[in-house]
């Protein structure tokens, strides 16, 4: 447990914008071990999202280091970062992010496209993803077939595939309803119990982050808490405990 | 090379799902292949005939003609003067080293008829060495020898199209026709040549000797009995085209008795250098012709770069996302360059096919002659890809090197 996955220290990141200079992070340490669940929180304009998109190694600090699984990626070329994200990061995103008229399996095997080396049991990979996260049988409808809920469980499918060493959820639950948050948040939950899966979600909905293990809070640039959270709330044993509802497939989100 | 096929597969995919749009964008390149194709074709075909044409005026063929004469002060133009006669054939063929062969030629209209038949066509006199000279062949029958043509023999060789028109499928052979009246048997009909490069019909002919031409026929008047209309020359060789000219210069003047100062009172003409140059000509108007329908093709491309670059931003969310999964700057500069490729290729074929069906239907249309070279094909088919290449370059570029999370927030 005590592994570390990412160490982040003295972490500053300045945009210019015109005349104008963002200062978006301000010196910001962190260590997150594998196995966790942490939730990010805080305004928007804290710092929060700066700080995903460089953990996600989409952007690069101005100064200070980042280690991912031992490596510093903060040096690294466009290329490289790419591959990182390929290998060892997975994406979920708050607008999922599928391509359009594109089957959900072949969504879910989209970074295998982008892997070094022929990869050769893609569908296979792609099609028992899709069945871990409960789409079995959907495997050929395409997003607009495919209610919110089942989109997000695609787009958690297709961050899986690769067997990364963590997911990054950027407001996974943003554009759903509760019933179908929270049995997005069951599934991340079980990723983490079950597969000892490294998870950071960030939201700015607090009974979200009630499902993680550790909240971390920015605002204005700075770190201003970092506790763990002493009673998780239980997604699956909540979802139990909800009315039988009429399944999800009425609520299409667009 | 193994993510080609899956490149191929988005583009195929990306191109599907805006059928029209792609469609449009191909039929700038579609005109612009189908376009070079067809002119190419009608270029070509032009050279094609020319060259014929100067295969059937016969090789290292000079053509000596009188000159222009004065009479009262005014110039008359050139061949009006009756300069040459049968005896500076027989000088020319004498003293010149460098001629294998001459043969004094006379030609004249006449009606022709046969039977119910009659034609209106043109009488050639010469003697046995012009079939050679021209290479004309000999279909069935035979020609005239030199005995005919010494004693003023009453017969005929005929063309192809006097054949046609006289004797409605009959065989001419044996057959007495009247030419101003005067009979004449015909003894062997010509192979068809087709036509001249000026236009003219070659198989329109009737060829006798030219003694019974001067003395039956054409009517010439006592004192210009000798005389003949041109003297048709064959050098031994192309290598002995110019001294041919330059020897037969030298033994004219001689005969002619010009003095120093004086000019020719004849012209000597190298033929196949004239219709060389005609060939030239027909060259250079096909390649202006190319030219002008590569424009289109140019059109074409940037049509393809227009729409590849409305594509891209249209996309951006979708570039964004490929790059955060791991797509790296070369991964999306082959998509989007494939699907450009793929765009011009395909247009490029239906391009070929609509330039071949072009360029057959102008051949039965306009009844010019089109020739579709495998060269042309290949030229326009990689000609368009790389359009292709060329155009789509700059917008997968400019979506290789988005910046994946301003491309992800991209609304």
């Amino acid at each position: 447990m005590a592994e570390r996955l990412i160490e982040i220290s003295h972490l500053t990141k300045i945009y210019r914008l015109g005349d104008v200079t963002v200062h978006a992070l301000r010196g910001v340490s962190v260590n997150i071990e594998r196995g966790s669940f942490v939730a990010i929180m805080g305004p928007s304009g804290s710092g929060k999202s700066t700080v995903m998109n460089i953990l996600g190694c989409l952007d690069k600090p101005t100064t200070g280091t980042y280690l991912l699984d031992g490596v510093n990626v903060g040096t690294m070329d466009r290329n490289h970062l790419a591959e990182i994200r390929n290998q060892k990061i997975g994406f979920v995103f708050q607008q999922f992010n599928l391509l359009a008229r594109t089957s959900a399996v072949e969504n879910v095997e989209l970074p295998l496209l982008y892997s070094p080396g022929e990869v050769k049991d893609r569908r296979a990979r792609a099609m028992r993803a899709l069945a871990w996260v409960g789409l079995e049988g959907r495997e050929m409808h395409h997003p607009n077939q495919l209610s919110g809920g089942q989109q997000q469980r695609v787009a958690i499918a297709r961050s899986l595939i690769n067997d990364p060493q963590i997911i990054l959820a950027d407001e996974p639950t943003g554009a759903l309803d509760s019933r179908t948050s929270i049995e997005i948040m069951a599934l991340f939950q079980k990723l983490n119990r079950d597969s000892g899966m490294s998870i950071i979600v960030v939201t700015h909905e607090p009974d979200i982050a009630q499902y993680s293990n550790r909240i971390i809070r920015f605002k204005d640039g700075h770190l201003v808490s970092d506790e763990a959270v002493e009673h998780p709330r239980d997604a699956q044993t909540e979802l139990e405990a909800l009315p039988a509802e009429v399944p999800e497939e009425e609520a299409v989100v667009a | 090379m193994n993510k080609l096929i899956p490149a191929m597969k988005i583009a195929f995919r990306a191109l599907r799902t805006n059928k029209m749009r792609s469609a449009l964008t191909m039929l700038g390149i579609i005109i612009g292949v189908g376009a070079v194709i067809a002119m190419v074709a009608v270029g070509s075909g032009a050279t094609e005939r020319i060259q014929q044409q100067i295969a059937s005026i016969g090789s290292n063929v000079i053509m000596v003609q009188p000159g222009s004469i004065t009479s009262s002060g005014i110039r008359l133009g050139s061949g009006n003067a009756v300069s040459l006669t049968i005896d500076d054939a027989k000088a020319i063929a004498r003293d010149c080293p460098s001629v294998q062969a001459v043969a004094p030629s006379s030609r004249g209209g006449a009606q022709v008829v046969f039977g119910n038949n009659n034609w209106a066509t043109f009488i050639q006199g010469t003697t046995s060495d012009y079939l050679t000279i021209r290479d004309i062949s000999i279909q069935s029958g035979a020609a005239f020898t030199q005995q005919d043509v010494d004693a003023d023999a009453k017969v005929a060789l005929l063309g192809q199209t006097v054949v046609d028109n006289l004797f409605n499928g009959a065989d001419p052979i044996g057959q007495v026709i009247r030419i101003k009246k005067v009979p004449m048997t015909v003894v062997g009909t010509l192979v068809p040549k087709g036509q001249s490069p000026t236009g003219q019909d070659q198989d329109d002919i009737i060829i006798v000797p030219i003694t019974t031409g001067q003395k039956k026929i054409f009517g010439v008047n006592q004192a210009r009995a000798n005389s003949v209309g041109s003297l048709m020359v064959q050098a031994r060789g192309p290598a002995y085209i110019q001294s041919a000219q330059d020897e037969m210069n030298l033994v004219l003047r001689q005969r002619h008795h010009i003095q120093q100062n004086q000019d020719n009172d004849f012209t000597v003409r190298n033929l196949e250098e004239l219709f060389r140059a005609q060939e030239t000509s027909s060259h250079v108007m096909s390649i202006l012709l190319a030219a002008i329908a590569s424009v289109s093709l140019i059109v074409g491309g940037i049509g393809i770069m227009n729409i590849k670059l409305v594509s891209v931003t249209e996309r951006t969310r979708e570039i964004g996302l490929r790059q955060a999964v791991g797509a790296k700057t070369k991964d999306i500069l082959t998509q989007f360059l494939v699907e450009a490729v793929t765009l011009s290729i395909l247009g490029g074929i239906v391009g070929i096919i609509l330039g071949v069906i072009a360029s057959k239907l102008i051949s039965i249309f306009a009844q010019w002659s089109t020739l579709v070279s495998p060269a042309a094909i290949m030229l326009a088919f990689v000609f368009s890809a790389l359009v292709g290449v060329f155009f789509g370059f700059y917008p997968a570029r400019k979506a290789a090197l988005l910046d994946p999370i301003d491309a992800l927030r991209y609304e």
